[in-house]
């Protein structure tokens, strides 16, 4: 680039969505989404169930075909972007009886830096375990995952997630069937991905806890009803539209 | 004699049979653990049914052109090419999503094995010579093996398990997290193509030996007996392996030793025993030591976190 230049652009977007629409089986489960995420924003995707929001997780990854729309990451396309893009996939979407230790997962976040041919070398295996470590799963590393507690499962999925060490993570459901422990834990690490300027977008179930743990918000159920700055955009009326009957917002208040 | 045939001393040829049913078993245990770790277990029964059509499609199609209908070359081309249709018959059944996965299955495979039914009893009424022979590639008929047969197998297992060792670490990400494993750019469909490959592989040089029926048993049944033993996934691929051998390498001596039995049956009911005796005696999957146990566990009561854990694992 130009180095004279003394007006700095201003940042791209971490993600932006125009116009784009999923259909399965004929079925049209995303209609005509567009958004933009800033970097370093916790952004929650909220929405009832079937809403399309692990879809819409998806379709931005290239998971699932998109019918229409265009998705750029960092103002690239996803093939350039694909490093600096983390996924977390939703816990119930894995066979956890599956024979691996949550460090061999927390591993699986280092191979596509490192290549998949060879084994680890120990300094990216230290990687992998700082991973867990942050997430509180240091004395867990060589445990089998079919032993650990929902909560647990959760936090090495979080720690692969923060070992392939991505600039923007998408995250389908962290809190969900987690204990007070480990939410405890997910938060204090979203919150560190946050003060370094990532971005972290997650799908989230929870109202109550929505708007102290994010900033930003996209209500979703099939279109977009509503997205914008958490506190202007998380309100009763655009709850109500979304979900398709009146929500309390207690907790929230 | 069942011992000289299981320590090869029943002569050069059962000699033969002996070694290359069990390298045949070698790379069935191996490329069987990955099978049943992507629940493509059922896939590839299917697959292996559909075989039989393709084997008397051959010979039938061998015949009319004029050459050699009992070319082994020819009969397990037409077996490749039916499990291969038989595949994507499933996939394509399944994707009209007037069937769910399961019955898509059933179905190819009992069409598959009907329409082998009746071809065969089609070329047996033929006035041609050779037709017995295609029996035994419905239980296995090993006793047959050449020493290049034999050498061939042991070849395309040693091949396999090469394979296998080279993508063992993004096939491992394929059958635990497939969405993860395509997020961060693995050719996922390419991936499962090589595995599907591997199946179809080894169900076809598997054939001869221990026939149609049987091949899936001896991927799945060495695959699962060595999940119950360990929690490792290279421990699981390598045992997996080593029992496939086993039982193969013994069931074959035992089908040598006492002429008449299919080879394949044998081997199986072999790899099943041993099944059972790891889901009774597995060092902690074991029905005893789980038993075992739960007998302290009553008593407990820190109640918070490990059963709480293992419920909640059950339950995801």
């Amino acid at each position: 680039m130009r180095a004279p230049d003394p007006v700095p652009l201003p940042p791209e977007p971490a993600l932006a969505v125009h116009g784009l629409s999923v259909a399965y089986g004929g079925t049209t489960v995303l209609r005509d989404v567009s958004w933009e995420v800033r970097p370093g924003t916790l952004a929650a995707v909220i929405g009832p169930n079937g809403a399309g929001k692990s879809t819409f997780l998806k379709a931005v990854l290239g998971l699932i075909p998109r019918l229409s729309g265009e998705v750029r990451l960092f103002g690239r396309p996803l093939a350039e972007a694909r490093r600096r893009v983390a996924y977390l996939p939703q816990r119930a979407s894995v066979d956890w009886d599956f024979p691996l230790t949550a460090l061999q997962v927390a591993a699986q976040g280092r191979y596509p830096h490192v290549g998949w041919f060879r084994p680890l070398p120990r300094h990216e295996r230290d990687r992998a375990l700082a991973a867990l470590a942050e997430v509180g799963l240091a004395d867990l590393a060589d445990r089998r995952i079919g032993a650990l507690s929902g909560g647990q499962q959760q936090r090495v999925f979080l720690a692969r997630a923060l070992a392939l060490e991505a600039e923007l993570m998408l995250m389908d459901e962290p809190f969900a069937g987690v204990d007070a422990a480990s939410e405890a834990a997910i938060l204090a690490v979203l919150r560190r991905l946050a003060r370094d300027g990532r971005t972290v977008i997650a799908v989230h179930h929870d109202l109550a806890t929505a708007p102290a743990t994010f900033s930003e918000v996209l209500l979703l159920n099939g279109r977009v009803i509503a997205a914008g700055p958490m506190a202007t955009t998380f309100t009763a009326e655009a709850l109500a539209e979304t979900y398709g009957a009146p929500i309390p917002l207690a907790a929230a208040a | 004699m069942l011992l000289d045939a299981l320590t090869l001393n029943a002569g050069h040829n059962a000699a033969v049979v002996v070694l290359g049913t069990a390298a045949f078993g070698l790379a069935a245990g191996a490329v069987g653990a990955f099978v049943l770790l992507r629940g493509r277990a059922l896939i590839a029964d299917a697959a292996a049914h559909a075989m039989l059509p393709g084997v008397a499609g051959a010979f039938l199609l061998a015949l009319a052109l004029g050459g050699d209908p009992r070319a082994l070359p020819a009969l397990l081309a037409g077996a490749a090419v039916a499990a291969a249709l038989a595949v994507l018959a499933v996939d394509a059944l399944a994707a009209t999503g007037r069937l769910k996965d399961d019955a898509a299955m059933a179905l190819v495979l009992s069409v598959g094995f009907g329409l082998g039914m009746v071809l065969f009893s089609v070329v047996q009424a033929l006035p041609v010579g050779g037709q017995a022979g295609l029996k035994g590639f419905i239980l296995g008929q090993a006793a047959g093996m050449l020493e290049g047969d034999a050498l061939l197998i042991a070849g395309l297992a040693i091949a396999a398990a090469a394979l296998l060792a080279l993508l063992f670490r993004p096939l491992a990400l394929l059958c635990f997290d497939p969405s993860f494993a395509a997020a961060v750019g693995l050719p996922v469909r390419a991936l499962d193509l090589v595995l599907l490959s591997l199946m179809l592989g080894v169900a076809v040089i598997g054939l001869g030996a221990v026939g149609a029926l049987m091949v899936v048993g001896l991927m799945v049944i060495p695959a699962a007996t060595a999940r119950l033993l360990t929690g490792r996934l290279a421990t699981m691929v390598v045992l997996s392996a080593l029992l496939g051998a086993a039982s193969a390498w013994i069931g074959s001596a035992v089908s040598a030793a006492r002429p008449g039995l299919p080879t394949g049956a044998t081997i199986v009911l072999v790899a099943s025993a041993l099944f059972v005796l790891a889901l009774l005696f597995a060092p902690e999957r074991g029905i005893v030591a789980r038993t075992m146990q739960r007998v302290p566990a009553a008593p407990r009561r820190d109640g918070a976190s490990p059963g709480r854990g293992r419920s909640m694992s059950a339950a995801g």
